[in-house]
């Protein structure tokens, strides 16, 4: 199966993560709407782990359930982890001066949303699109 | 790659051309506060028709150019947000409150003359 992956070294990554999670999306026939859907939640979640773990990588792949398609992103980082994650995903939630939609928000623009974290081990979000 | 702006009159006229990094849009902050003081600029456009993501990130920032510019006695309007972008925007929970958006940049240009009149645009 075809996976990219996409280090997260710098602020400039945040925008190959999304212009590569939207090429991918593209060629699985998502929509442009879709596409942009995609691409925002892949800038929120990137933006995480530079704002919050500074390196990670964004691992970018196709997915598949029985007869449906869509598109996986994984998030990973070996940063300080997220203390109460319960706190994380609530709408303007942030211990960084930010809106706090970043991990609410991307979740509500995907179907799946997963997020694990462990303090001092780091955090990995995994999403997922499903095409309609 | 940083965002030109262009001189119109008493307007300033920033048009993004390509994806933006987080440096860029704050790049662009502090060049349109300094150059709304050179040219006495009331008005600001900010084009971001070439935008395919408006991330929190992006849109704070914008929100914080628009705020910043008033303070410098200037009223900025964002034009072309794209209907997808828009729609991911909304999903996300972002607003541009008390930010003028228009369609494009002849609506825009219109929003903000009709502002300086003191009158509401049509």
């Amino acid at each position: 199966m075809n996976e990219f992956r996409v280090a997260i070294e710098r602020e400039a990554d945040i925008v190959l993560a999304r212009q590569a999670g939207r090429q991918l999306a593209a060629s699985l026939g998502f929509s442009t709407t879709e596409q942009t859907l995609i691409a925002t939640a892949i800038s929120e979640v990137a933006r995480n782990i530079v704002v919050y773990a500074v390196h990670g990588e964004i691992v970018l792949a196709e997915a598949a359930d029985g007869g449906r398609v869509g598109i996986q992103v994984t998030a990973i980082d070996h940063g300080p982890g997220i203390d109460n994650t319960d706190h994380a995903m609530r709408d303007g939630f942030s211990t960084r001066n930010s809106l706090g939609l970043g991990l609410p928000g991307a979740r509500r623009l995907m179907d799946d949303f997963d997020l694990e974290s462990e303090v001092g081990h780091g955090t990995t979000v995994t999403m997922r699109k499903w095409k309609r | 790659m940083p965002v030109p702006i262009l001189k119109q009159g008493d307007t300033l006229i920033a048009s993004v051309v390509s994806a933006l990094t987080d440096d860029d849009l704050i790049q662009l902050r502090d060049d349109l506060a300094k150059r709304i003081g050179e040219v006495r600029a009331r008005s600001v456009v900010i084009d971001v028709t070439a935008l395919d993501v408006l991330d929190s990130f992006a849109t704070r920032t914008l929100r914080g150019i628009a705020y910043t510019a008033r303070l410098r006695g200037a009223e900025t309007c964002v034009v072309g947000i794209q209907p997808e972008v828009g729609f991911a925007m909304v999903q996300l929970g972002l607003t541009m409150e008390g930010v003028s958006t228009a369609l494009d940049l002849e609506a825009g240009l219109a929003v903000l003359a009709a502002k300086k009149r003191g009158a509401h645009p049509r």
